[in-house]
């Protein structure tokens, strides 16, 4: 088989799923443990055609299950390397597990969830549905992982060095949380450069104090679990995590701003419902309304900076998602700790739906607007 | 005064190995856990293997492995340790790489792991202690509860009716191509030691020549949870888990090799 080779910077028009293996590729990535689901699946297909193993050394396998896959991403992520999975939103629950050992153990790793429409085995239309599980924890214990939310195809090439950036900075599992139609969408993007894998040595230098790479008589044992039965221990573990979590919120959020500096309202969404809002802007702005968007790009931490000082200056803000009303609890949130009330609305399409730009416009004057009439 | 400063070099004939760490054992008395753990730190310190070696500990009574054997660990999910063995050694394809696995734990929760990265051939050994119930809950039923025999589960002794049969893992790995050698031992005398150290010996080196998934089944006791003194269990499942479990290696060939059916 003829494989497809790609120069530097190249532009070319791919596929988002397939964008995130060769993303994975290039960056440097050790290793890729996966189990096919609909509508993921390109990610290990491309893996699998391109052969990373004879070009950069990278491991590509297929699991058995995503509880497998997880667990091997656990073992792979204590060698102290760059490896990753990707599921879809039922095989994310299956993950979820393995993900709270993952950051009980303090390991970085990238899982990527290309989102379908739930609950059970619902639909593989896209769906927004699964933001709860992403930015709360998912699994159990209070954890939280860094969640990045592409909307373009461009994204998810730059996200992937990204999320593993960030694993490593905070040694934690960091997630790209996509959905079908950016994994699916075909759009221009431009490559990243090629990145070297770390040999052995950098790998030690740079993890050896923490990872199972076997033991010289010159260091302690290198033991990870997420285990400890002593609770004055555990809830030292647990402290540390925390600190954690609010060193990201302080350092990490991210978010774009499109049209904010002298808007009434602004809408609030991220990765294929941004996308929609852009235009609705557009439309809203024909229309004479002031609307802006603002875009979260870290969902994990959430840009609450961002919306702290947007509160005062507008009149109300409407979230958009693809899902029943999950991220409208985390603009709440913000607007509280800004101490303000300003109204927040929801409006949202389920089961695989993307919504109309016209119908966002169309919530937003019933919503936030009618009471002005 | 320290016991070295107290016997004499020249009249030493028998010393712990550097490896197994002070820390006291979590095991009861006449628990196969610490023999079995002693052979595994005794071989990987004989064979020169500290800085090449990563365990992987299970959830279940040897959870704690990691802190008494001095190599680096990684400790699993409950089932998951081959899993998480394969994403090691597929990142380390030249360490030592093994699991330390309970029945619970291996024959039950994890059974799907087990059977996939041996089917694979995974290049690692897989140490399996059968004692035929859960001891760290307290002694329920097992996938490996003998037919008969009473637990906390089956307070009137496995009913085949309704929990079907005892499992036998290690004659089921012994058809998967995957798998190099497939061995049934025991540690409860003196030659039982000596042979199962030898078994665990050749499983190691086999790891070392890549011939695939060795697995090394230790019959075991667990006189707490069989409510029986360490002498009581010892001659309890020689009379009756050895008929089920018969001891002896069940494969010694090179990976990929065609599996007989007998």
């Amino acid at each position: 088989m003829e494989h497809k080779t790609y120069t530097m910077g190249e532009l070319r028009l791919m596929k988002g799923n397939e964008v995130l293996a060769e993303a994975a590729i290039r960056c440097g990535c050790d290793g890729y443990f996966g189990y096919p689901i609909t509508p993921q699946s390109e990610v290990m297909e491309t893996l699998m055609e391109r052969q990373p193993w004879n070009e950069t050394g990278m491991v590509v396998l297929q699991a058995e299950s995503e509880v497998a896959a997880i667990n091997m991403v656990y073992g792979a992520a204590g060698s102290g390397k760059k490896v990753m999975t990707s599921s879809s939103s039922p095989g994310i629950s299956l993950m979820s597990e393995g993900i709270s050992y993952i950051a009980g153990a303090e390991l970085p790793c990238l899982v990527v969830n290309v989102q379908r429409g739930g609950p059970g085995l619902g639909t593989i239309q896209p769906s927004q549905a699964d933001y709860s599980q992403a930015v709360k924890g998912g699994g159990h214990g209070d954890y939280k992982m860094i969640v990045l939310a592409p909307s373009s195809v461009q994204e998810m090439n730059d996200f992937v060095d990204l999320a593993f950036e960030l694993a490593f900075k905070y040694r934690n599992p960091a997630m790209i949380l996509t959905d079908g139609a950016i994994g699916q969408m075909m759009e221009k993007v431009e490559l990243s450069d090629y990145k070297k894998r770390w040999t052995d040595e950098e790998v030690i230098e740079k993890n050896g104090s923490w990872a199972t790479v076997g033991k010289p008589s010159s260091r302690e044992r290198n033991i990870i679990t997420s285990l400890e039965l002593d609770s004055a221990k555990m809830e030292e573990n647990n402290l540390r995590f925390q600190e954690k979590y609010r060193k990201m919120e302080a350092e990490e959020q991210r978010c774009e701003t499109i049209q904010c500096d002298d808007a009434e309202y602004v809408l609030v969404a991220f990765g294929t419902s941004a996308r929609v809002c852009q235009k609705a802007v557009e439309i809203a702005r024909e229309k004479g309304l002031k609307v802006g968007l603002l875009r979260p790009v870290t969902l994990f931490p959430f840009p609450k900076n961002t919306i702290k000082e947007l509160a005062p200056k507008v009149k109300g803000f409407l979230s958009v998602e693809m899902n029943a009303g999950q991220m409208v609890e985390d603009i709440k949130q913000s607007v509280y700790e800004a101490k303000i009330y300003r109204p927040v609305e929801f409006f949202g399409r389920m089961g695989g739906i993307i919504p109309s730009p016209g119908e966002v416009v169309e919530a937003l004057e019933q919503k936030l607007m009618q009471e002005e009439k | 005064m320290d016991i070295k400063e107290i016997i004499k070099p020249e009249n030493r004939v028998y010393g712990k190995t550097e490896l197994l760490t002070d820390t006291i054992m979590h095991y009861c008395p006449g628990c196969t856990h610490g023999v079995v753990h002693k052979l595994v730190a005794e071989l990987i310190d004989e064979m020169g293997l500290q800085e090449k070696t990563i365990g992987v500990a299970p959830v279940g009574c040897s959870v704690f492995a990691y802190n008494y054997i001095d190599i680096d660990w990684q400790e699993a999910a409950h089932g998951r340790a081959p899993a998480v063995a394969t994403g090691i050694v597929r990142m380390h394809p030249d360490k030592f790489v093994f699991t330390y696995q309970g029945d619970g734990d291996l024959a039950s929760i994890g059974a799907g792991e087990i059977i996939h990265a041996c089917n694979r051939g995974e290049n690692m050994l897989v140490v399996f202690i059968n004692n035929g119930i859960y001891g760290m809950t307290g002694g329920q039923m097992a996938p490996t509860t003998i037919e008969n025999m009473v637990t906390s589960t089956t307070p009137c002794g496995r009913d085949t009716e309704l929990n079907g049969y005892p499992l036998k893992m290690t004659d089921l790995v012994a058809k998967l191509p995957g798998t190099s050698y497939v061995t049934r031992q025991s540690a409860q005398s003196a030659p039982a030691v000596r042979k199962c150290k030898r078994a665990l010996k050749k499983g190691i080196q086999n790891v070392l020549d890549k011939k695939g998934t060795s697995f090394v089944e230790v019959v075991s006791t667990c006189n707490s949870g069989w409510k029986m003194t360490p002498v009581q269990a010892n001659k309890w499942m020689e009379e009756n888990m050895f008929p089920y479990y018969p001891l002896g290696d069940m494969k010694d060939s090179e990976k990929g090799e065609p599996v007989s059916n007998n």
